[in-house]
């Protein structure tokens, strides 16, 4: 993987970017409200344990509780505080999110920065075959697979939703090598005897890394829809675990009766969703200015 | 343009073949068998079952058994009920696809006018509106919509049937929250396209012709600008037999995708591969259609390869 090079390497590039996206206001609150939402969800659960409140103590007696002033979110079913339940299940949603998404990231930097940079004929059979399984259904597969595995532990789904994560990926690595592997500091190192892996991995990746960080930041929000997708089919996070989409999909069989168990865990997973998608939009715009007019 | 589609075909067989083998495999080498959760099933039965669907070849003969079927379209037995997995398509895939030929209508209409608005007003309110409105679109999910339309429209406001699909107007709420994501791709891959058209010498020759501003933007530009959407067709369809699983269990419509997840928890190996093939071979046939309307559209591509 590659190493992301210190903004101050290439103050050039990196500056104007970081003055471009600090002017791009969407951008710059979704980060604020996405960070926000991070840190409630690392220390929520700990200021909750502080006041006797946490995701998982069952307790009958408030079963089913509207939202008010001891319990924000309300509580479901069984009595367990949802503005907990849904903090928790952040923690898991974006680990699983986070980890899931440097598999992807692993998997389609190496696969494309290794087509481009073998070219001719390697480069048609995997680029091809990124083609072909973009049109297909990879969700559909991961059940299947799901099916034969049996069980489902959290590394499990890493690898399966990294699996099918990293297509855009390898289509942007190999056009961000495309683009260096002729430039004259790579020939420098050829001359020089340094090993193709070793080229691809410490003199070009490094200087593609701009492309790569900014759909990492995009991937992010679609891989966490992923899990919240294969959670609602019960194939992702398992009990006793809950992400958001194990909320949601709890909370959408009871809309009619408890409303509360719904809105707040897909308010707070889209609200996530749509930060990140906000963030990598302004960053895409803030180091590839050609595409905004 | 007949070789490349010829090509395409060979690669879309080869594909088909691939799946097929892996899946094959794949489930024959899973733990647990199919016949193994009955409770009150004798020994005997169960082999006897398992003899019925050649469970005690070896797996060579079953494999060449099956690829023989495949080759014929016939896709064998269900090993829960009794009949066969064409039978199964041929009942449940109509209402999936017609959900999803509405879902994959709206996505493509509504993305391409929220495109178009956005990229012709480029900077001003109605570009910053249609971006915004995109982008919820695709932060969203059928699963986070789908509740809550049927709690809004169905439940409190009684327009539409809340679940299950008897008359038209009950495929609207299902397509709706199926083809939003898609749609929120397709505003975007639209302005994108259009915006990078209209900055070319053609369009400028237009607007000299005198041309009105409808005519040079709906009619010049737009053929163009519209291929990336046509591009996007192929991923999005892949992306909507996904969305069905989620959106049949919400609606509860008795569809393809839903059975299909139900055949997992079934062990019903023949029903998950002759499904996941038909899948498969449906997104082969689309793609290539997708390539034909591609070369309609752009002459150059006409001439490469």
């Amino acid at each position: 993987m590659s190493a992301a090079p210190t903004p101050e390497s290439k103050s050039g590039l990196w500056h104007d970017a970081w003055r471009r996206l600090a002017k791009n206001r969407a951008a710059i609150v979704s980060l604020w409200v996405f960070a926000g939402i991070v840190v409630a969800c690392l220390i929520g659960p700990v200021i909750g344990g502080w006041l006797g409140i946490d995701a998982t103590t069952i307790n009958t007696k408030i079963s089913g509780q509207s939202p008010s002033g001891s319990h924000w979110f309300g509580t479901d079913t069984l009595g367990r505080d949802m503005l907990m339940r849904t903090l928790t299940g952040g923690r898991i949603a974006i680990t699983v999110a986070l980890v899931s998404t440097l598999v992807a990231l692993f998997i389609g930097v190496s696969w494309g920065a290794i087509a481009a940079y073998a070219g001719g004929r390697i480069d048609f059979v995997m680029m091809r075959i990124v083609d072909v399984l973009y049109g297909f259904p990879t969700v559909a597969f991961v059940i299947v697979i799901m099916a034969v595995l049996g069980t489902n532990s959290l590394f499990v789904l890493f690898a399966l939703i990294g699996g099918i994560s990293w297509l855009t990926m390898a289509r942007i690595a190999r056009g961000a090598v495309l683009s260096l592997r002729n430039r004259e500091f790579v020939e420098a190192a050829r001359a020089i005897g340094v090993t193709p892996l070793r080229i691809l991995f410490r003199h070009i990746l490094p200087n593609a890394s701009g492309p790569i960080i900014i759909y990492a930041t995009l991937a992010l929000p679609a891989v966490m829809l992923t899990e919240a997708f294969l959670s609602f089919l019960g194939l992702g996070v398992q009990a006793p675990l809950a992400s958001w989409g194990t909320l949601v999909t709890e909370g959408s069989s009871q809309i009619l009766v408890y409303p509360w168990l719904l809105v707040f865990p897909a308010m707070v997973m889209s609200t996530t969703i749509l930060c990140l998608n906000f963030v990598g939009d302004g960053l895409r715009d803030a180091l590839d200015p050609r595409e905004q007019r | 343009m007949i070789r490349l589609i010829s090509s395409r075909l060979l690669a879309g067989i080869v594909v088909v073949l691939t799946v097929a083998t892996i899946c094959f495999f794949l489930l024959r080498k899973a733990p647990g068998g199919p016949f193994d959760t009955e409770a009150r099933q004798s020994e005997v039965v169960k082999r006897a079952l398992e003899e019925r669907y050649h469970l005690h070849d070896s797996l060579f003969t079953q494999y060449t058994g099956y690829m023989k079927g495949l080759a014929v379209g016939d896709l064998g037995y269900s090993f829960k009920q009794e009949r066969t997995v064409n039978n199964i398509i041929a009942e449940h895939f109509p209402r999936s696809a017609a959900v999803g030929l509405l879902g994959l209508v709206m996505a493509l209409g509504m993305g391409l006018m929220l495109g178009v608005a956005a990229a012709w007003r480029r900077n001003t309110w109605i570009d910053y509106a249609s971006m915004t409105a995109a982008l919820i679109g695709v932060s969203l999910s059928s699963f986070v919509i789908g509740p809550m339309l049927i709690a809004f429209f169905s439940i409190k406001l009684g327009w539409l049937p809340p679940t299950r699909v008897d008359s038209l107007s009950s495929y609207i709420l299902p397509a709706f929250s199926l083809g939003l994501v898609y749609m929120g791709t397709v505003a975007r891959l639209a302005r994108g396209g259009l915006l990078e058209v209209l900055n070319q010498d053609f369009i400028r020759t237009a607007r000299a012709k005198g041309l009105s501003e409808p005519r040079v933007v709906l009619k010049h530009a737009l053929r163009l600008g519209v291929l990336p959407v046509v591009t996007y067709i192929g991923p999005a369809a892949a992306g909507l037999v996904s969305g069905s699983f989620v959106v049949e269990k919400i609606f509860q419509i008795p569809g393809l995708g839903m059975y299909f997840v139900n055949s997992i928890a079934d062990r019903d190996y023949n029903v998950i591969i002759g499904v996941f093939v038909f899948y498969v071979s449906l997104l082969v046939v689309l793609n290539i259609v997708v390539d034909i309307l591609f070369g309609i559209l752009d002459p150059r591509s006409r001439e490469a390869r």
